[in-house]
This record gives C-alpha cells, sequence and structure tokens, in this order.
C-alpha cells in the first residue's frame, strides 16, 4: 500500500483548494433536496417528542438544522460508497435510505428496530445500505471510516468512504493518526467535518487553535474545503469534486460544512452557552429547507399548496414511524445473549 | 592486563547467539567503533565494534561457532604494547565459563533472570485434537506464529497483516520475517508509530470484510489503542443487532520480557478476558500458538491474541499436518496428577511444569492445565481436574487483583465448592509496576517456590 513519491512542490499546493462553485438546481433536484431535508427535520422533530414524552431513553442528538450536509453528500454518492458517523445520526440514516420506522423503533428500543432494540440513538447500522454507523466515542468513527477506505483500495473496488465528525472531534488525536495514513496510503476518504461551532458547550474558538478546519489536514498535504454547510447546492457542488479527487485515486480530502444544530447537543442540554438570538438569527436568515423553499416558490417551480402536500406526506411517514415505535414489541428477554459472538 | 572483548547481549532477552563472523584478524590493529564481528542471534544479525584501541592479541572463540553465551571472552584486545603473556581464559571474575547460562545485564550467578533462563524440555500429554501418529516437527513459537499467518495468507486473499516493523524490518521479534518477500507490500503492510489510529482502520477494515491481522510491538502500547479494540470491534456486532462484525486478530508479545520495566511488562490477560465480545488466546507451546493463530484468523469474532517475547525463541514439537488448527476455549492437561491441580497459561505454565517436576520428587502429584483461552474460558477442564484432586493453585504473572486466578476461584466457589478441599490459592505478579533491577523483578513474578509453597499449605504438607 506504499504510494510512488510525488514531487514536493507539486505536493506543497495542495493544502489549499479553491471552494466549489455552486452549480443551481433544476426542479428536480429542489424538490428531492426539499422532500430529503423535510423528512430529516420531522423525523427529528418528532424524536424530540416521543423522547419528552419518555419513550425515547438514555441520549438522543437532533441533527435539526444541519440538514443540507447529508443531503448534499449523498446526492454524489454511488452505490457501494460507505458512510459512517458519530452519535448524532438519524440524518445520516435516513439520507442512506434506511427506513424511517426502524430508525424511530430503534430509538424506542423495540425489536424491529435496525439493531433489535440494542444499540439505541446512537448505535444503528445498515449492512445493505452500507451505513457503518452511529458511534458513541468522539472521534473513534474517523479510523474507522479510514479503514473503509482501506478495504476499498483493497478491494480495487472504486467506491469512497465518507466519514463524518464534528468540529469537537476535529481535536481528537486519533483523527490526525488517521490523516496521516490516509495521505500515505493515498485512501479514498471524504472527510466531512461538521461544524456547527460547539463542541457539546465549548464554542470553536474556546476549543481550537485554528478554526480554519478545512485546513486542518494540511500537515498531511490533505487539501480542504470550506463549504457553506446550510446550502445544499453547496455541499452537492462540493462533494462531486471531493469525490473525483478520492476516485482519481488522489487520496483523501476534507471538507468543512460550516453548518449549525437548533437545538441543544442532547435532549438534556438547555444550550445556555449561545443566545437565543444567535439561534433565531440562523433559523430565519439560513434554514437549509426555507432556502430550497424560497427558491422552489420563487421560480414557481412549486405552489404553496403542492409544498404543503409534501410536508403532509412527510408526516404521515414520520407519523407512521412513530406508530411502528411504539407499538412494535421489545426485544424477547432472550435477545439479550445474541449477537455477542458470530458461531465459528 | 589485556582487555577482554567479551559476547555482547544485544537485546533484553537474548542469552545466547553465534559468532557468525570475524572481521579482524589476530595482529591488527583497531579503534574504537571498528566493526570486529557479526553476531547472529534468532531474530538478527548485528555487528560488534571495538570500544578500545589496540591489537587483537587473540580471537577465542572461532567464527561460526553457536551457542556462544552472552558474557564469554570471544577475544583479547592488547593495549599500549600488552602482551598475551599471562592471560588465561577464566583468569579473570567476569568471564563467564561455558556451561553457565547468564542474562545479559546480570552481573552475577545469583541474579540470573526471574525466568528460567533455558526452555524446560516439557512431556506434553498428547493433544486429543492431534490424530495419533502424526509426525512432529521441532519449530520455535516464533516460526509457528510466522508459519500460521503465512498459511492463512495463502488462503485467503483478504487476510493481511498491518503494524510496526512488520514489513521492511521483518518484525520487531521477526515474527513477521519472510512475509513481506512472500505476499507484498499490499498485503504486509508497514505502519507508522500510531496504534490508536491503525488499530481503528484495522477495525473499519473488517467491518467492511476484510481479514486483518494487527501486530502490536507489544500489548503494552495497545492501550493506547484500546478503546478501538473494545469499544468498536468487540461491541459493534450486538450493537448492530447482529449485522456488522470484525473479524480481526490483534496479536503481539504481552507480559514481562526481561528487565524492560513497568511500561512495557505488563499483562494483559484479564483485562482483555473481562471483555464480551472479544475472543482471548494465550498459547505457551508453538503447536498451541500455529493451530490456534490459524483459527484466531479464521475466526469471525476479534481475538486478542497474547504472545510472549521470552518463549519465541523456545522450540517445540509442531505437528507436521497441512492444515492444522486447534479450536479455541479449550484447555489441555499438560501433566496427568492427583493431588493438585495447577491452572496457568502462556509462560505461567514454564512456572507451573517446573514446579510439578520438582514436586513430583517430594511424591506429591500435580496436575498441570494449560488454559491455552481466556475466552471463552474452558472451566469444564478445570473443574474435572479438581473433582479428582480437590486443590487447585492459579499461576499467572498478571497483577492479583480482579486477575484471571480470580475468576478462576470464584467459578470454582460456585460450580465446585464441594469438591474443594482448601482455598483456591492465587499465584500472581505482585501487586507493584514491575521493577527494573533484576533482584526485585525476579521477586515481583511467580516463581517456582511460591508454588511448590502453596501447593504444599493446600496439601497440608
Amino acid at each position: 500500500m506504499v504510494k510512488k513519491a510525488k514531487p514536493a512542490a507539486k505536493r506543497a499546493t495542495r493544502s489549499k483548494k479553491a471552494n466549489a462553485n455552486i452549480v443551481d438546481y433544476d426542479k428536480e433536484q429542489e424538490l428531492h433536496a426539499y422532500h430529503e431535508m423535510l423528512l430529516i427535520r420531522r423525523f427529528e422533530e418528532k424524536a424530540g417528542q416521543l423522547y419528552g414524552m419518555g419513550h425515547i431513553g438514555g441520549f438522543c442528538h437532533l441533527y435539526i438544522g444541519q440538514e443540507a450536509v447529508v443531503t448534499g453528500i449523498q446526492a454524489v454518492m454511488t452505490e457501494g460508497d460507505q458512510v459512517i458517523t458519530s452519535y448524532r445520526d438519524h440524518g445520516h440514516m435516513l439520507a442512506c435510505g434506511m427506513e424511517p420506522s426502524r430508525v424511530m423503533a430503534e430509538l424506542t428500543g423495540r425489536q424491529g428496530g435496525y439493531s433489535k432494540g440494542k444499540g439505541g440513538s446512537m448505535h444503528m447500522f445498515s449492512k445493505e445500505k452500507h451505513f457503518y454507523g452511529g458511534h458513541g466515542i468522539v472521534g473513534a468513527q474517523v479510523p474507522l471510516g479510514t479503514g473503509l477506505a482501506f478495504h476499498n483500495k483493497y478491494k480495487e473496488n472504486g467506491n469512497v468512504s465518507v466519514a463524518y465528525f464534528g468540529d469537537g472531534a476535529s481535536n481528537q488525536g486519533q483523527v490526525y493518526e488517521s490523516f496521516n495514513m490516509a495521505e500515505l496510503w493515498e485512501l479514498p476518504v471524504i472527510y466531512v467535518i461538521e461544524n456547527n461551532r460547539y463542541a457539546m458547550g465549548t464554542a470553536v474558538t474556546r476549543s481550537s487553535a485554528l478554526t480554519d478546519f478545512s485546513k486542518r489536514g494540511s500537515s498531511f498535504n490533505i487539501p480542504g474545503m470550506k463549504v457553506d454547510g446550510m446550502d445544499v447546492r453547496a455541499v452537492h457542488a462540493a462533494g462531486i469534486e471531493a469525490m473525483e479527487h478520492c476516485r482519481s485515486g488522489k487520496g483523501p480530502i476534507i471538507l468543512e460544512m460550516e453548518t449549525y444544530r437548533y437545538r441543544g447537543h442532547s435532549m438534556s442540554d438547555p444550550a445556555k452557552y449561545r443566545s437565543k438570538d444567535e439561534v433565531q438569527k440562523m433559523r430565519s436568515e439560513s434554514d437549509p429547507i426555507e432556502q430550497v423553499r424560497q427558491r422552489l416558490v420563487g421560480k414557481e417551480w412549486a405552489s404553496e399548496d403542492e409544498l404543503k402536500a409534501i410536508d403532509k406526506q412527510i408526516r404521515e411517514v414520520v407519523g407512521d414511524a412513530a406508530d411502528f415505535s411504539l407499538k412494535d414489541p421489545e426485544p424477547a428477554p432472550s435477545e439479550l445473549y445474541t449477537d455477542v459472538y458470530i458461531e465459528a | 592486563m589485556p582487555t577482554e572483548i567479551l559476547m555482547p547481549a544485544l537485546s533484553p532477552t537474548m542469552e545466547h547467539g553465534k559468532l557468525a563472523k570475524w572481521t579482524v584478524k589476530e595482529g591488527d590493529s583497531v579503534t574504537s567503533g571498528d566493526v570486529i564481528a557479526e553476531i547472529e542471534t534468532d531474530k538478527a544479525t548485528m555487528e560488534v565494534e571495538a570500544v578500545d584501541e589496540g591489537v587483537i592479541g587473540k580471537i577465542v572463540v572461532p567464527e561460526g561457532t553457536e551457542n556462544v553465551v552472552v558474557n564469554k571472552v570471544i577475544a583479547v584486545l592488547l593495549v599500549d604494547g600488552e602482551s598475551m603473556e599471562g592471560w588465561s581464559e577464566g583468569a579473570t571474575p567476569s568471564a563467564a565459563t561455558e556451561k553457565e547460562v547468564v542474562s545479559p545485564s546480570a552481573p552475577s550467578a545469583e541474579t540470573v533472570p526471574a525466568q528460567p533462563a533455558s526452555a524446560p524440555k516439557l512431556e506434553i500429554a498428547s493433544d486429543p485434537d492431534i490424530p495419533a501418529g502424526t509426525k512432529m516437527v521441532s519449530t520455535t513459537v516464533r516460526e509457528a506464529l510466522r508459519d500460521a499467518m503465512a498459511e492463512e495468507m495463502r488462503k485467503d486473499e483478504d487476510v493481511f497483516v498491518m503494524g510496526e516493523e512488520v514489513a521492511e524490518y521483518q518484525g520487531a521479534y521477526k515474527v513477521t520475517q519472510g512475509l513481506l518477500d512472500e505476499f507484498g507490500k499490499k498485503r504486509v503492510v508497514d505502519t507508522p508509530i500510531t496504534e490508536h489510529g491503525f488499530a481503528g482502520i484495522g477495525v473499519g477494515a473488517a467491518l467492511a470484510g476484510l481479514k486483518p491481522i494487527v501486530e502490536f510491538m507489544t500489548f503494552n502500547f495497545a492501550m493506547q489503542a484500546i478503546d478501538q479494540i473494545i469499544n468498536s470491534a468487540a461491541k459493534t456486532l450486538y450493537m448492530s443487532g447482529g449485522q456488522m462484525g470484525a473479524p480481526i486478530v490483534f496479536r503481539g508479545p504481552n507480559g514481562a520480557a526481561a528487565r524492560v520495566g513497568a511500561q512495557h511488562s505488563q499483562c494483559y490477560a484479564a483485562w482483555y478476558s473481562h471483555i464480551p465480545g472479544l475472543k482471548v488466546v494465550a498459547p505457551y507451546t508453538a503447536a498451541d500458538a500455529k493451530g490456534l493463530l490459524k483459527s484466531a484468523i479464521r475466526d469471525p469474532n476479534p481475538v486478542i491474541f497474547l504472545e510472549n517475547e521470552i518463549v519465541y525463541g523456545q522450540s517445540f514439537d509442531v505437528p507436521d499436518m497441512d492444515d492444522f488448527t486447534l479450536p479455541i476455549g479449550k484447555a489441555r492437561i499438560h501433566r496427568q496428577g492427583s493431588d493438585v491441580t495447577l491452572v496457568s497459561f502462556g509462560i505461567g505454565v514454564r512456572y507451573a511444569h517446573d514446579a510439578a517436576e520438582e514436586l513430583a520428587q517430594q511424591g506429591i502429584s500435580a496436575e498441570v492445565i494449560d488454559l491455552r483461552s481466556l475466552r471463552p474460558l474452558d472451566m469444564d477442564t478445570v473443574i474435572a481436574s479438581v473433582q479428582k484432586t480437590n486443590r487447585c493453585i492459579t499461576i499467572e504473572e498478571g497483577f492479583p487483583q480482579s486477575g484471571v486466578g480470580a475468576e478462576i476461584s470464584a467459578r470454582l466457589m460456585s460450580d465446585a465448592f464441594d469438591y474443594l478441599d482448601a482455598p483456591v490459592l492465587r499465584i500472581t505478579g505482585k501487586d507493584v509496576p514491575m521493577p527494573y533491577a533484576a533482584n526485585l523483578e525476579k521477586l515481583a513474578l511467580p516463581n517456582v517456590g511460591e508454588i511448590i509453597e502453596a501447593v504444599k499449605a493446600v496439601t497440608y504438607k
């Protein structure tokens, strides 16, 4: 897996990369993005509601506000490309095409959940959809995602692994261990840093010496791009460039998504570390779904009524998922001892 | 007085080596730093440099001599017009005699290593997993491990080895010797010194379907990686409701070597055996090392494979079979006995064996069980033995609290209480970080005397 030497001068220029130009979406793309993002939004709102009612336990980290990131990246993925992320994972799973009812049933700890109720909000997987979790240790998914890319290169299957992590995880040592090996071995991995400005309650300026996360790979000659993570078209355009970079055998690339989460870090976080005005400003001026909605209406690609109909249909899907997640039985007690080992 | 040039120790565990070549002859002048000889051990070939300026007065050990013990006089250097007159081998107190095996850095015979210096010839009770009449070949543990990996890599393209110095350096302890030549860079991957990172990459590759063998230069360094081993490798199958497992082997030397101090001497057997989702194997013999490593590589679960640096160079009979595997989770009775059961694993089996020999001379018959695997733990074999002997002593190099012996003791209490005629006693490493001083290290490790004392206590003799 040792790569050929490259001229130093050429490599030195790689760490800074121009940001991808936003390419306008056509009607179909706008409607698709609207639908995908709204599904995540409504799903998360419902999850928050079920949590409040005591149906979901433990930790529950909502993705509201960040929907454009997974939606834009998913649009550039092809069959066999893998996704791995942290514990704020519901949006990623829905974007991968995992069933809302089975995700919700995992949140409520039922047998029909993706992990038979044994994983919970933070630990879901789908081999079929190439979704590799769902990881609860901040930053641990980064070496794992790099390992998925190692597999792709080893098998020469042309696939790319997308490893999502936050601004908080960006300060973990294992992230840089991974960067080093990924570039050394030219592994096809896109590191998507979802910079939502707060590592739990600590603002990036209080936790990070270098707050431009797109430069975090510069010690390793990994190019990085800063992307408006609230604009699904910008994410999409950056994703295309990143995929081209990886698929052409140039190794890893970093995409810093400037995004924002509206809710607290988890359900038990009152988010006292930021002002209500700050959140409100983001909601009213930068909301990823509202941006698409305005374009759809402005270009007369959809009427208010048509958009309401989409919303209604999504609410039904989410409502059905919630119903299933409450009616589905808990796992049988005998499941306690299954899935610890695979029989050799 | 002429200066004696002694056989040097090239590693903490080296006891003897081959004097492969002299690059000087008698009468040659040398200055410090000149290469004067080449020495070969089972791990490496190293050059010996002159440390003083002078003339080679006599070459005492001719080139090509095998098994030259450390500290033996190999040549004499004459400084400032000295002559060989009056010099004779053994006249000076520092020279070791040929029969004596001296620890590399031990200053005198009183402080020979805590471990038995040379490997005892073991009479291993026949293994029911090896067909009777199978031809046996004497093989070192190091070669057995290498052969196991090579055989599995030939069989399955998805098996690869990664770790520090596994490829071009041929393995820090030469366990991966020759693999790079046969399998190439793609499948024998040198990593940077970055245990947490490459352990995680290995697990990720395994989740996607490859079968990595991750070598840790020692399990002491795996503490950097333990989050990935436990949280990612061991738990993902369960957390995914059975969808995604990690068929990965983490292997490398575990426990104390010799005089390497507190941070390089810990036994992690108890730590990993605590974790559901992991299998933990700790072989002693070369046959077990080979058969169990092959099984570990094929196992769809993450396996911790604990080796021991001190036994890497020890030879044992290994069955000459096309595809020799052993089941994980099965103990083996090393020696039959009737008065007391000694339970151990890894290098602890050596202590147990030596104690059993000495006890036999005193009329006490000890049964020696080599657990071989710590998870699953073969308590059936231990209990069956205790039902016969009614007494049990556990032996391990790890710390006492919450150790493997503590677990066996608790299980015997709950599952074989009525068969016990005496409390289960544990012989363990002492409850202190490993000291460096030779005498203290010896005290910190288990020893044969402690085992014999414990046996006498429980047999009321």
